[in-house]
């Protein structure tokens, strides 16, 4: 470099400007080096640095390898029971008046949600790449389950690594995976949550690195992970797309997802980048509210750093020390996001706003009222973005929502702010 | 010549191996870290790792997550760290000192002020334990221009391509992780160690120092025969923490292990 930037500000913007000068039309970010403008990269110690050469040549490798992919298309269909549909939430739409809402229903797949989409896809490259052992991070759950499962399925170990906190408060999902044979960890470091599952699982890693493949849940961590957790969800925008087009003859005005690490969001979002007249909102979790710090929504009130391998926006104090979140959904309570949302909002391809536990609650209640559908809490808050906008829209547009995942995990969380024991 | 450089080359003029102990900034509490590093100092240390908290340690094992924690607690930032190796400089010119830690802290300090900063108080170099060659063209560039050093880090799954590229960034000295896993892991494989080194020091001309899983003055001295450095950290640190309680003993009680540590590296070096 020729000059050396004086504070972060100025090495974000110079390298943003580097990164725009090899702009790419059409999109194809990442880069070779897995970066998306000056996010994401690989920043993890040493160890780890040839065995994710080898997982990303082998990941090029199978992408293009046709054998790979008829068989996990056949998983899709026969196993996780795709394509899920799309459905016309009409009666929700007329009460809130506006735009239509469609509902992408990946609530409707195996195991609940959509994180199985990607635990499919890696379980079978941790089987040609003759790993014996998976490991898992999760949060809620929903991705330690689908991984707990894809290993059943294949009879490969699994160990999922769950902040304390979060196993008390998903003792159901906890249950499930033990039923599945996979061994749950609680973590006990830091704030007990999904930040310090990951950091557990990336120690689990770098220990047994020959026998063992690293089953990240979602589009963060270093390279080549957000680029292929995306590739592997993006099952559910090119689903989307032709459904839209096929029901309705066109494409929809607007895409809704919520946002913690943002698998469901990138998954949905991606076939429609080049899209332009597709407007699409990610959709983090106010919490208490933005203004009260206590939330979890690093796109909307954190800055870029770097964490869990790629450089993205954080949560973190003025001294770099990553800070706690918080969200009333334990799948969006991370102080992360991915790094190519956060390519996305500098660029101005999509907009990111936030959700309050309330505001989410509300939206959980009202699409389970009207529709019959008890949508997962991470949802929710989907959801009520999309309340908030159809109004702002005319009736013969519409907003297609990603119904990410089922509320059954939820139902004691829910119980309890109604101040019922369950 | 850099303090590092100068340190190894005055330490191979009397065939002696570096000792080289980590100890984390503000544990148990800020006040012991400079008393601390002058009776390392005292004990044997050659050079000094000063870790630098941070909230998400993924390479570490417990015994540094708990030292990190309680670091935190005492609400440790990077500036108090720099500050403590100024207030170090004040009466140990010759010591060199490597600030030890992970890139975010210096990412919101800024890389230029981060090393206009350190070199300011007397820190010699910087090893930021996830930052590999890939990521490390511009933080180089701000070191340089302040003549610190950046020590990277080697491993056992470092191919032979990988340690030439890191031969070429380094400077100051190349830490070799011994084992695969975590600070303070497992045991060591000392005939695995043996041939790696050997592979390294055919690759590249920087010395080597080798650290993770030295517990004890045997295995110090065992690496002490292959290595240019012999690195030790948990095993300091869990001490330290034995010690929390009662922090105006640890300077001593650190000090007399690392004497004895010295002293079974000093025999392994005339052996």
């Amino acid at each position: 470099m020729a000059t050396q930037p004086a504070t972060m500000a100025d090495t974000i913007d110079d390298r943003r400007s580097r990164a725009d000068v090899r702009a790419r039309t059409p999109y194809h970010w990442p880069d070779a080096d897995g970066h998306f403008g000056p996010y994401g990269g690989l920043f993890v110690p040493e160890t780890l640095m040839q065995p994710l050469t080898e997982l990303r040549e082998a990941y090029e490798r199978y992408l293009s390898d046709p054998q790979f992919q008829a068989e996990l298309d056949a998983d899709l269909q026969d196993y996780v029971g795709r394509p899920s549909p799309i459905y016309l939430a009409a009666r929700w739409s007329r009460e809130l008046g506006g735009a239509r809402i469609f509902l992408k229903r990946e609530d409707l797949n195996h195991t609940g949600a959509h994180k199985i989409n990607n635990t499919v896809g890696q379980a079978l490259l941790a089987r040609r790449m003759g790993k014996t052992r998976i490991i898992a991070e999760t949060g809620a759950g929903q991705h330690g389950v689908a991984s707990a499962t894809v290993a059943a399925r294949l009879g490969l170990e699994c160990v999922v690594y769950m902040g304390e906190v979060d196993v008390a408060r998903q003792e159901a999902n906890v249950y499930r995976m033990r039923l599945l044979g996979a061994r749950v960890v609680p973590v006990k470091s830091g704030s007990r949550t999904l930040k310090d599952a990951l950091n557990e699982a990336m120690r689990d890693w770098v220990t047994n690195i020959d026998n063992t493949f690293y089953i990240i849940g979602t589009v963060a961590g270093p390279h080549p992970y957000p680029a292929m957790v995306r590739d592997f969800q993006s099952v559910i925008g090119r689903e989307a797309r032709a459904q839209m087009l096929a029901r309705t003859g066109r494409l929809p005005d607007a895409l809704v997802a919520c946002v913690g690490g943002g698998s469901n969001a990138i998954g949905l979002f991606y076939p429609f980048i080049e899209d332009a007249e597709v407007a699409m909102y990610g959709i983090e979790a106010a919490g208490d509210g933005l203004a009260t710090g206590r939330h979890a929504a690093p796109l909307n009130a954190g800055r870029p750093g770097v964490l869990h391998g790629n450089r993205t926006y954080l949560m973190e104090d003025s001294n770099g020390q990553i800070i706690e979140t918080h969200s009333v959904s334990a799948g969006l309570d991370y102080p992360g996001v991915g790094p190519e949302h956060a390519w996305l909002k500098d660029t101005g391809r999509a907009c990111y706003d936030a959700i309050t536990d309330d505001e989410a609650l509300a939206a959980f209640h009202s699409l389970t009222l009207t529709e019959g559908i008890i949508p997962a809490l991470e949802s929710s808050h989907a959801l009520a973005y999309a309340a908030k906008l159809a109004p702002t829209m005319r009736r013969e547009q519409s907003i297609l929502v990603n119904l990410s995942g089922r509320g059954d995990k939820d139902m004691h969380t829910v119980a309890k702010h109604e101040g019922l024991i369950l | 010549m850099s303090r590092i450089a100068a340190r190894f080359e005055s330490l191979r003029a009397r065939a002696r191996t570096a000792l080289i102990p980590f100890v984390t900034a503000g544990d148990p509490d800020p006040a012991t870290t400079v008393p601390l590093m002058h009776a390392m100092v005292a004990a044997g240390a050659d050079l000094i790792e000063l870790g630098v908290p941070f909230s998400d340690p993924i390479a570490d094992g417990p015994v540094i997550q708990r030292a990190t924690e309680r670091a935190l607690a005492n609400g440790i930032a990077l500036s108090d760290v720099i500050a403590m190796v100024r207030a170090f400089r004040a009466t140990d010119a010759q010591t060199p000192v490597v600030l030890m830690g992970y890139l975010n802290p210096i990412e919101v300090m800024g890389y230029a002020q981060f090393a206009a900063q350190a070199a300011a108080a007397g820190v010699d170099g910087a090893l930021v334990v996830d930052v590999p060659p890939e990521e490390g063209h511009d933080l180089v560039g701000a070191l340089r221009a302040q003549g610190l050093d950046l020590v990277y880090l080697l491993a056992p799954t470092s191919t032979e391509q990988r340690i030439r590229r890191i031969g070429a960034a380094a400077s100051g000295f190349v830490y070799y992780v011994s084992v695969k896993g975590v600070t303070g892991a497992g045991h060591l494989d000392l005939a695995g160690v043996a041939e790696r080194l050997g592979v390294i020091k055919s690759l590249i001309p920087l010395p080597v120092g080798v650290g993770f899983g030295i517990k004890d003055a045997a295995t110090a001295a065992q690496v002490a025969h292959l290595a240019d450095a012999v690195i030790v950290g948990s095993a300091i640190v869990s001490r330290i923490e034995d010690l929390a309680a009662t922090p105006q003993r640890i300077p001593a009680v650190i000090g007399d292990f690392l004497s004895g540590l010295r002293a079974a590296m000093d025999g392994a070096d005339r052996g």
